[in-house]
Parts: C-alpha cells; structure tokens; sequence
C-alpha cells in the first residue's frame, strides 16, 4: 500500500501525458533520500540500540571490571529478594505516582486558573515556570537546606505560626514523599503550561453556547473544559509518569537514598551498584526499570488515544 | 462586579502565594551567597549582615585551580556542539520521515517513541563506549547526548516540516536542485522557527543535566558544572555560603536563556498539548 502512494505522487498530473525520461528517473532517485536516516542512525544504534539489547544479556551475568561470568536469573532473583531493592522497586512506584497525579490535578487547576480574566497573568505564568528551568541539583541543595531539621527555615516559619513541622528528610516514613513534594513544586509550572496550551485550543463558541444555554460554572468545567483538555491530560500523565519512573537527580541531591534505604527509587539503586561495582546486579536494575516503564507507559498510551477516538 | 471581584481579588492573592511560594526560596540562594561563612551556616532566612556576594563569587571561581571556570568551559563546549549535531541530524530524520513513506517508516517511529520513553541502560553504554575508547572523554560525553536527544527534536522537525507546502520541494526539484541542496539550501532555512526551539529547549536540557556526566564523565579534570555542586557537599558542608554562590552562578545561563527566549522554550515544551 506505501509503494502505491508513493508510486501514485511522483507519476502526476494524471490525464497529461508525462515525459517518459524525467518521470523514471525521479522514481528511481527519490528527492528524499533514505540515507538521511543514517548519520542519526549511527549514533541512536550504537549508543542507544546496542547498550539496550546487550543489558539483556549482561543482567544474566556476574560482571565485574575484571570478568564476565554468565549466571542465569541470579541477579533478578537477588533483585525481589533483598529488602533494600525491594524498597526501591516499590518506592519508585509511590514516587512517579504521586508527582504525577499531583501534577495533573494541580497543573488542571493552574491551568484553567491562568486562563481566566485575572491581573497579573503574565507574571504568574512566568513565576510559575521558571522552577522547571532551573538546575535540578540546585533546586535539590536548596531545599535540603530548607527543609533542615535543626533550624531550616520551612520548620523556623511554621513554628511561628505554632506548627511542629515534620523531620522532613530525615524521618524514614516520609523522606521519599518530601523529595516527591519538591518534584512537584519544580514540575508543576511544566503541566500547567500544557494546559494552557490546551485552553487556548478550545474555541471559545463552546463556552458561548454553553452560557446561553444557562450552563452554571461547574457543569461547563465538567462537561466542556474537561474532555476538551483530553489531548492535554494524556501529554501530562505520560510525560509526568515517565520523568517520575525514571527520577534520580533530585533525589541523589537530596537524600542519597537515605536515611538508610528508605527513598530509593530503581534509578538510584541502578547507580549504587554501579559504585559498588556489581555491574550485573546494575544492568539487573536498568532491565528492570525497562520493563516497569514500557508496561506502564505503552498500555496506557495506548489506552489513553484509543479512548479519545472511540469519543 | 463580579468579575471584576474575580480578576483582582483572586489576581492579587494569587501573586501573593506565587511570589512566596516560588520567588522566596530563590531568594535564599541569592542571601546565603552573599553571607560569609560564619554566618551563613546558621542556615537563617535573613539578609546578610554584611555582603559578601562578590568575594564569595570570586572565592568559588578560583577555588581548587579554577575548577568553576573549567567546568563552564566544558559545558559551554558539550552544549554547543552536542545541540548542533542534533538539530541537522534531526532535521533530516524528521524531513524525509514526513515527507517520504517509505517501508522504513514504521520502524523509524518505532525507534523514535522508545527513545522517548526507555531509560538508558547506564553500563552497556559504558561497555560500549569503552569500546570504541570514548568513555571518559568530552566527545563521547558529547555523542551520547546526541543519540539520547534525538527523538524529541526529530518529532518538533517532523511536526513542522508537514507545514511546509510540497509544491516548494517540486518547484526546487524542477530547477534542477538534487536532494541535497533541495534540504539544505531551500527546506532547512525554512526550519528557523522550530530551529531555535529545539536549540533553546536541548541547551538548556543539556546544561542542566547530571546524571549523564555523572556516569560517562566522571573525574574532576573534565567536570562539568551541575557536577562541581557535589564538590562543596563532599568536601567542607559548613560553606554554605560557597555552596550557594556556586548554585547561584550555574543557575544563571538557562534564567537568561528563558528571559530572551520565553515563547520559544513554552512551545518547544508544551508542543503536542494540542495535537490529538
């Protein structure tokens, strides 16, 4: 069927009759070659390609700097049996969902906020935004400060209103969530702005018609901005979802994993291994990670465009 | 009435609790910067009582034989060139992806989603450019950023090359333009727009990043910025006030970058918000 459309472009105008000479030499040499594909090409098989499918390979073996060993699903059993990994696993579950469901909520409500009649629209969109441009490491070592225990000024300024705040980053059963808070603060202006990208999409007629039609606030948010954001939603879910499955940076900056194990996630247990040398047992963690972010993100992108079209 | 209670009512408080929410930490940075040591380890929200932005500045630049001034150097470089292969690359993937349908298609898209979505296996990448005796070195830093960051600019070229009339390819075709400079001397200027998005978006991208440095460039003689932050946590954890200034300093490039390029940084990072 590809070689038909193609064939049906370069033979036109039909009805005249072509040259027969230019018309075959523009069908044997394409104006658009394939080897544009190439240079690319080189770079995507060889450094991205290659490591994926060798990982495969590798996460079966015990690999160190001096040698190879091949010892079957050791390392994957190794992986759910240990506490600490398990932790992790779990941990990067609780991390991506949280930031993302709260990005989608809050980046929803900003949204529809920001693009509503109201002074100063410009400096909140910008004030909004810029977290996401900044360093993540930097973001990562200025909160740690803040959130400091002893005298960190997000403690210093509850206690002035007369809250004990908590031990945000070193008390084991809330770490992860406080990096995940953090995440947030950075990521939310980024969700926002996809969706005011998609209000600005929505053509004003609909909320017109829905205003003449006596529609109250809520119902016109529920049944004309809501579906109408759909495209929005699903760039936000998927794009939150992948950041937060994949998240390493913040939390390396602001916890190390710690205290103890308590807030790592697989990709700072893939980079512990790593240090400690147990390149199979890393390679083990990278497959795993693989694994977790296609089975979650294809399904559901899947999912989501389907649903969208069936509407 | 009530709308205009709306817009400055909820206006007002909304600034109100963005400035205290987003502004306000940053303004921690720029105060303990400009501490001196001493003070600047009571970790206090407060203005300095004498500044020492300055000095700090100076102090963190020279510090360990200018390792500071070193890593800008390094980064400047992998952002520059990483980010210039990327778009010519890019922009030929996604030009004749949209305009050609070929068998190779498909698996094109293919590899372009999953390089979207899968996380880079970090070892076998290390395996491999050990290899080929890149590893540890700026241009295998440089290539990896390359091959990791092309999927997201060939979709941008791919998205903006469907707006370009074909009839401009045939009128070039039949002047006689062969594919090579029908891309290069007619399609590609006609790229601008989408050009400098993806440039703005990568380098920023590429500038901040750490974890990729941190494994396929390990080492202080080649370190790059978000890396030198780590020296300062490992090494001496009262100077904070050294600390920030060195956060503050990095942190500068992409807020420039943002204000010159706002509008292109706000499509490039919210493109496919609309599209289905």
């Amino acid at each position: 069927m590809t070689t038909a459309t193609a064939r049906g472009r370069t033979s036109t105008p039909p009805g005249t009759v072509a040259p027969a000479q230019p018309a075959k030499r523009r069908f044997m040499k394409s104006p658009y070659p394939t080897w544009f594909f190439i240079p690319a090409g080189v770079f995507y098989v060889v450094l991205f390609l290659v490591p994926t499918i060798a990982s495969f390979y590798f996460s079966l073996t015990r690999w160190t700097l001096f040698n190879v060993t091949f010892i079957g699903f050791d390392n994957y059993v190794q992986f759910f049996q240990e506490p600490q990994l398990v932790t992790g696993f779990i941990n990067t579950f609780i991390y991506a969902f949280v930031t993302s469901g709260a990005k989608v909520v809050l980046g929803l409500i900003f949204g529809v906020f920001l693009s509503s009649q109201i002074i100063g629209r410009g400096f909140l969109r910008a004030t909004i935004f810029f977290p996401v441009l900044v360093s993540t490491i930097g973001v990562g070592i200025l909160f740690k400060v803040l959130m400091d225990p002893f005298g960190g000024p997000i403690n210093e300024t509850l206690a002035v209103f007369g809250i004990q705040g908590p031990d945000w980053l070193t008390n084991p059963s809330i770490a992860l969530l406080s990096v995940a808070l953090v995440d947030i603060w950075k990521g939310v202006g980024l969700a926002t702005l996809i969706y005011i990208a998609g209000m600005v999409a929505i053509p004003q007629d609909y909320f017109e018609a829905s205003k003449v039609d006596g529609a109250g606030w809520w119902h016109t948010f529920r049944h004309i901005t809501l579906p109408l954001l759909r495209p929005a939603t699903i760039t936000v879910v998927l794009l939150s979802l992948i950041g937060g499955l994949r998240s390493f940076d913040l939390i390396w900056a602001m916890t190390k994993g710690g205290p103890g194990f308590s807030s790592d996630v697989l990709a700072s247990v893939i980079y512990k291994q790593y240090q400690g040398g147990f390149f199979g047992l890393s390679t083990a963690g990278n497959v795993v990670l693989f694994v977790v972010v296609a089975a979650i993100i294809f399904p559901l992108s899947w999912w989501l465009n389907r649903k969208g079209d069936e509407q | 009435m009530r709308n205009a209670v709306w817009k400055w009512g909820a206006g007002t408080v909304a600034i109100l609790l963005a400035i205290v929410i987003f502004l306000v930490p940053f303004t921690f940075i720029i105060f303990t910067a400009g501490k001196t040591q001493a003070e600047s380890g009571a970790l206090q929200f407060s203005l300095p009582t004498e500044w020492a932005l300055w000095d700090n500045i100076v102090t963190v630049l020279q510090n360990r034989d200018f390792l500071l001034v070193r890593a800008f150097i390094n980064s400047t470089v992998i952002t520059v060139v990483s980010v210039a292969v990327m778009v010519v690359l890019a922009a030929m993937v996604g030009y004749v992806l949209q305009r050609r349908k070929s068998r190779w298609n498909p698996i094109v898209n293919g590899f372009v989603l999953a390089g979207l979505i899968i996380p880079p296996a970090v070892v076998p990448t290390i395996w491999v450019m050990q290899g080929i005796g890149i590893f540890k070195t700026i241009p295998g830093l440089i290539a990896v950023f390359i091959a990791f960051g092309l999927s997201f600019c060939i979709l941008l070229f791919r998205a903006f090359v469907a707006t370009i009339p074909r009839e401009l390819d045939e009128a070039a075709i039949i002047d006689g333009a062969g594919p090579v400079k029908l891309f290069f001397g007619v399609i590609f200027p006609l790229l601008k727009p989408v050009i400098i998005t993806v440039i703005v978006v990568q380098a920023v991208f590429v500038f901040n990043e750490f974890t990729y440095p941190l494994y396929f460039l390990p080492g202080e003689e080649n370190a790059t910025v978000q890396l030198t932050t780590f020296n300062y946590i490992a090494q001496a954890v009262s100077s904070y006030n050294l600390l920030f200034a060195d956060v503050l300093l990095i942190t500068i490039p992409p807020l420039i970058m943002y204000i010159i390029f706002q509008r292109q940084i706000v499509a490039g990072m919210t493109s496919g918000a609309v599209k289905g």
